[in-house]
């Protein structure tokens, strides 16, 4: 597929091929919508699913049946009209909904009747010192490798912070036969206390004996300690993982040491596009306002799955066919869809359990507002004292930061240090996320080279008009 | 760092600063890496220190590497091929040095 080849405008295009984007495409384009979802990996599923069609780990009962559910979403989304396209890059939204997408170095411009943004959620950004080092990675990152090429960790391995993705992973290394020294689980005991008043509602959800299970079958085999800080050391690579516990330091040489700290929305698309945000003091990260139907402040675009708020691979598909059914009612009343109450009755279901897991697994004021040398902003180095300095010189928000500082400022544009710096500026001043606010973004969101823009079709009359 | 469960797909050739790598298909240019054992694939512009590819999905831009000619692509999208070069690559500072 070339980006020639696309059309010059769709009645919906879906952005990301998670589980919510796959079932948005599926359900527009069968309810007769011109359906268009780009994704920029080289397969669809998004990370839950990621490499659902083609992961080479045969054995089942690695991953787990709560990853192989996830290929029904991608044959029915296959099988549907919609046009699916992978390895297509999305750099810009605007409010009008005038989609930028690149396809193998080529650009497009593609006007949409509707948009979908489904990018989904990513790790929670955990600044550790020496978290930049080679050898320490993402938990997420090490599951992407696992699922998509069948690799697994060979040596020395430590993982660290907390959430179910955490301990799933670990389950899914184990069971691949892998091996781990150890778990450093960062999670404050102190999380009692909020998460108890939700317990009830969370023993009734699935997740509850899920969760045992998978805790059981981890502990079982793997050394877990309780840690309140960790330090990653090196020279030129990881070499040994610090650590403090109760009764003092600790040290434990390692070749690999994996980070998880739960996952947030990834914005970056919705905020370049003008969509208004908030901030979730459970969940502690910024996510899109948004309607019932998951529709956007701005008129047309909406967002689905765990990029409107973290609640989950199934949920996501359910939020993904509501926002597609918003989207046919608008376009095309007269066509056929499923009843949109037994769709949010389903996804009601979906979110209980959830307060009492986000409340547990809200991660420690320490491990997310770091000081002295660590680094927050990993493309331009910026460290956590230079951000504390600042914003006491007098520094209100992020966007002025980015002056002083160029944080924010590099090829990742803000997605692993922004809730960093704002929740540093925050507590460094004395007020609230809410109040300090997010990075401004634009497009692109994603870097694109000179020629691909020069690649955009422009007609004469576009060539010869007076530009503002 | 990691090992392969099993070799699946079949073996697609590419070289990584002029050396041979053997790869599979469905593999990206960063896993082709680390299954290698290369130790990381960029320095950074600012002090030089080394990187290696972080989360895996396309948003730390850690994994950039030049592909076929291409400097600063995400290695973590981008599927090997038969016969891609790819290089590691200097921050700005070190360049040339």
């Amino acid at each position: 597929m070339k980006a020639s080849d696309l059309a010059p405008a769709y009645d919906l295009v879906v952005i990301g091929g998670g589980p919510a984007g796959l079932a948005a495409a599926a359900l527009a384009a069968r309810a007769g919508l011109s359906t268009v979802l780009f994704d920029e990996n080289p397969g669809v599923g998004g990370q839950i699913y990621r490499a659902i069609a083609s992961s080479p780990v045969a054995d089942r009962a690695v991953l787990g049946e709560d990853y192989w559910v996830g290929s029904d979403l991608a044959v029915e989304a296959n099988a549907s009209p919609a046009l699916i396209v992978t390895g297509a890059t999305v750099w810009s939204l605007d409010p009008s909904r005038v989609v930028g997408v690149s396809i193998a170095g080529q650009a497009r411009l593609i006007q949409a009747g509707r948009v979908i943004i489904a990018t989904g959620s990513l790790e929670r950004p955990f600044p550790v010192p020496g978290w930049t080092l080679p050898g320490v990675m993402s938990a997420g990152g090490a599951q992407t490798l696992l699922k998509a090429q069948g690799l697994v960790p060979g040596g020395r391995t430590v993982m660290a912070g907390g959430g179910p993705l955490l301990w799933l992973l670990a389950a899914q290394i184990l069971r691949a036969g892998g091996k781990l020294d150890a778990i450093l689980d960062t999670t404050p005991r102190g999380n009692w206390l909020r998460a108890l008043a939700h317990l009830p509602d969370f023993v009734l959800s699935p997740y509850f004996s899920k969760g045992l299970k998978l805790l059981r079958e981890v502990r079982a085999k793997v050394r877990v300690i309780r840690i309140d800080r960790l330090q990653a050391v090196g020279d030129d690579r990881l070499r040994e993982v610090v650590f403090g516990t109760g009764e003092g330091e600790r040290r434990m040489p390692a070749d690999l040491l994996l980070l998880h700290q739960g996952v947030v929305p990834n914005v970056n698309l919705a905020i370049a596009a003008g969509v208004a945000h908030a901030w979730n003091e459970r969940q502690l990260c910024f996510e899109p306002v948004l309607d019932q139907d998951f529709e956007t402040s701005v008129r047309g675009i909406a967002v689905a799955g765990d990029g409107a708020g973290i609640a989950g691979g199934t949920a996501a598909a359910e939020r993904g066919r509501i926002a597609a059914i918003a989207a046919v009612r608008a376009l095309k009343p007269e066509a056929l869809v499923p009843d949109v109450q037994t769709v949010r009755q389903r996804l009601q279901r979906e979110s209980m359990g959830r307060a009492f897991l986000d409340w547990l697994n809200r991660p420690a004021d320490s491990f997310r507002q770091p000081e002295g040398e660590t680094i927050v902003c990993r493309c331009e180095e910026v460290t956590a004292r230079q951000v504390r300095d600042t914003a006491d010189l007098g520094c209100e928000g992020p966007n002025q930061m980015k002056a002083f500082l160029r944080c924010g400022m590099g090829p990742c544009q803000g997605r692993l240090c922004g809730l960093t710096v704002t929740e540093l500026i925050a507590a460094q001043r004395g007020t609230t996320p809410a109040e300090v606010g997010y990075y401004r973004l634009r497009p692109p969101v994603k870097p694109i080279t000179l020629a691909e823009l020069a690649s955009l079709p422009i007609a004469e009359a576009e060539r010869k008009a007076v530009e503002r | 760092m990691f090992k392969r469960l099993a070799d699946a797909g079949v073996a697609v050739a590419i070289t990584v600063d002029g050396k041979h790598v053997g790869a599979r298909s469905g593999d990206t240019v960063a896993a082709a890496l680390i299954a290698a054992g290369i130790d990381h694939c960029r320095t950074t512009p600012v002090t030089g220190a080394p990187r290696a590819p972080y989360c895996l999905m396309g948003v730390c831009f850690e994994c950039l590497v030049t592909i076929d000619g291409v400097g600063s692509r995400q290695g973590c999208l981008a599927p090997v091929r038969d016969g891609m070069t790819v290089e590691t690559q200097s921050g700005k500072r070190e360049a040339g040095r």
